[in-house]
């Protein structure tokens, strides 16, 4: 445990260096921001039925995947890892009394939360201070306010748990690519980040609720703006802790496999 | 302290001619042939003794090593270090050895080496009063001052290997491993790192089983060597007995090699491995 916790101690540290990185990040993040609102905006003007969510609570769930996009993109990779397994140096971390999982773990955790940390403050500020269709609001109570928070962690503890299954895989097939992408356009695609849940067909929905992707994205956003109500959300808590059990363990099973007919690349 | 009983390893290599056709035919049938990387290895080494364990390239010295440090697990044999065997206790197991990979590196390029070392001190959970002792002693023998502040990145390669083999020792290890400790070094820094591996080794009673292909390593630090070849033990024993057998005849021809060179390779002559 202390030494996850140094993992992740020193790896927040490392990624609090990163600030031009940052910056980039942040106007990326605001150029997309404002061409997707207007995308839905221009939608939203001419509605044929009534919509399933409003603009206002769409606008507040684009800001909030730009603001926390750290926590939430699953192409948000760490190299570092996948350069240990395929050039070999993994040796090192082989031969240190503690389970990899969890070193590994802290450290994509830590390098999400200082990469998001460093960019939500900025984006959320000048966000909620827009002008009128753009502005993000707030959420409707303090209590939503706090159950957004607990959600949105307990969704980044699943997301990691998720891209561990990456990083596992790379021990099989030797080139992150493969794993990279096919996780990262079908994950997005389920977690409402390319089109918000709420407006997927009832079917595409289904398969949606059905998978833990939407739980680290759509999810908290839409308790954040109250689409999703208090009763509601609470009651997907559970669930969350399912999954985030499940993943976990099924990382830590399969990691164990990996690592046991492993080959250390390179002499 | 150490015992290795009949270790074989052997892995799986993808072959394949060059060429455009071969590439497709491999598309649908891939041979594969099986090398054996150690076949039937036996030795054992006492409580602090320094062991030079050599062998030409791909002889299987590297694969030796990450089974004994419990990374790799071979298809056949028993090995017993310090009443445990590596790959079923390894995490119980790693916390009395150190390794270092001469051509890897174990610091966080990024930050500065003390965040490296404090990791490590965490990892293995040491005391602080442990830790700092053992801190004191490294960065006295091996010069490091300065260098603890200093990111890995802007480290020159002999001043990185300092603090590699540093940070092997941080948690006090019984046995050390090195693996090409000083390959790439400058005669400086190699004599540095020789004079601190046998200072750790009479001061701290450390097990130092020691693979280079640099000979004058070796007469500087071992008097046992195991010479490995093609995955087979091939000779255990005392290098002053193997100097005496295999060194050039009296006016032979030298080709320019120290005399444990020319031993070496009368040797790898001998045991058709060259």
């Amino acid at each position: 445990m202390r030494a996850c916790y140094s993992v992740f101690r020193l790896k927040l540290a490392t990624g609090f260096q990163y600030r031009s990185a940052a910056l980039a990040g942040i106007a990326t993040q605001f150029f997309w921001g404002f061409i997707i609102i207007m995308v839905y905006q221009a939608f939203y003007s001419q509605p044929l039925a009534d919509p399933p969510i409003s603009l206002t609570q769409i606008v507040t769930y684009i800001w909030l995947q730009q603001a926390f996009l750290a926590f939430i993109a699953l192409w948000f990779r760490d190299n570092e890892l996948f350069q240990l397994i395929t050039t070999g140096n993994i040796a090192y971390e082989l031969c240190r009394p503690s389970g990899l999982y969890g070193l590994w773990y802290a450290k994509l955790l830590a390098q999400r939360l200082s990469s998001a940390v460093l960019r939500c403050f900025p984006i959320l500020t000048v966000a909620l201070l827009l002008p009128s269709p753009y502005r993000l609001t707030l959420p409707p109570d303090p209590a939503t306010a706090l159950l957004f928070l607990l959600v949105l962690i307990l969704g980044l503890l699943i997301l990691v748990a998720v891209s561990m299954l990456i990083y596992i895989s790379t021990f099989i097939t030797m080139s992150a690519a493969g794993s990279l992408l096919m996780f990262g356009v079908a994950g997005e695609f389920l977690a409402g980040m390319i089109v918000p849940v709420p407006l997927m067909p009832s079917w595409l929905q289904t398969i949606v609720y059905a998978l833990p992707f939407r739980l680290a994205a759509d999810f908290p956003f839409r308790v954040y703006s109250g689409h999703i109500p208090m009763d509601e959300a609470l009651a997907t808590i559970p669930i969350q802790l399912l999954w985030l059990a499940a993943l976990v363990w099924i990382g830590r099973f399969t990691m164990g496999k990996a690592l046991r007919r492993v080959v250390i690349q390179g002499g | 302290m150490i015992t290795v009983s009949g270790i074989s390893k052997s892995f799986k290599v993808a072959r394949r001619s060059s060429g455009f056709g071969n590439a497709f035919k491999s598309l649908f049938r891939r041979e594969y042939t099986e090398v054996a990387a150690l076949s039937d290895v036996t030795f054992s080494i006492g409580p602090g003794e320094i062991v030079g364990y050599i062998g030409p390239n791909g002889a299987g010295k590297s694969t030796t090593i990450k089974v004994m440090s419990g990374i790799l697990v071979p298809d056949g044999g028993t090995c017993s270090i310090m009443g445990y065997t590596p790959w079923l206790d390894r995490v119980q197991y790693v916390r009395n050895i150190g390794v270092v990979f001469g051509q890897r590196s174990q610091l966080w390029w990024d930050v500065p080496v003390i965040d490296s070392f404090e990791l490590l001190r965490d990892i293995y959970d040491v005391t602080d009063k442990e830790y700092r002792g053992n801190l004191e002693l490294l960065t006295d023998t091996l010069d490091l001052g300065d260098l603890l502040r200093t990111p890995v990145r802007q480290l020159s390669l002999g001043q990185r290997m300092r603090c590699e083999i540093a940070a092997s020792l941080l948690h006090g290890p019984g046995i050390l491993f090195l693996d090409e400790p000083t390959i790439g070094l400058d005669a400086v820094s190699k004599i540095a790192v020789r004079k601190f591996i046998s200072a750790i080794n009479k001061e701290k009673d450390v097990t130092v089983i020691l693979t280079t292909h640099d000979m004058s390593d070796i007469e500087a630090l071992a008097q046992r060597i195991l010479l490995i070849g093609k995955g087979k033990l091939l000779y255990d024993g005392d290098l002053d007995a193997m100097r005496a057998k295999y060194g050039a005849a009296e006016g032979g021809e030298t080709g320019g090699g120290s005399a444990i060179e020319e031993a070496l390779v009368n040797m790898y002559k001998e045991y058709e491995i060259s």
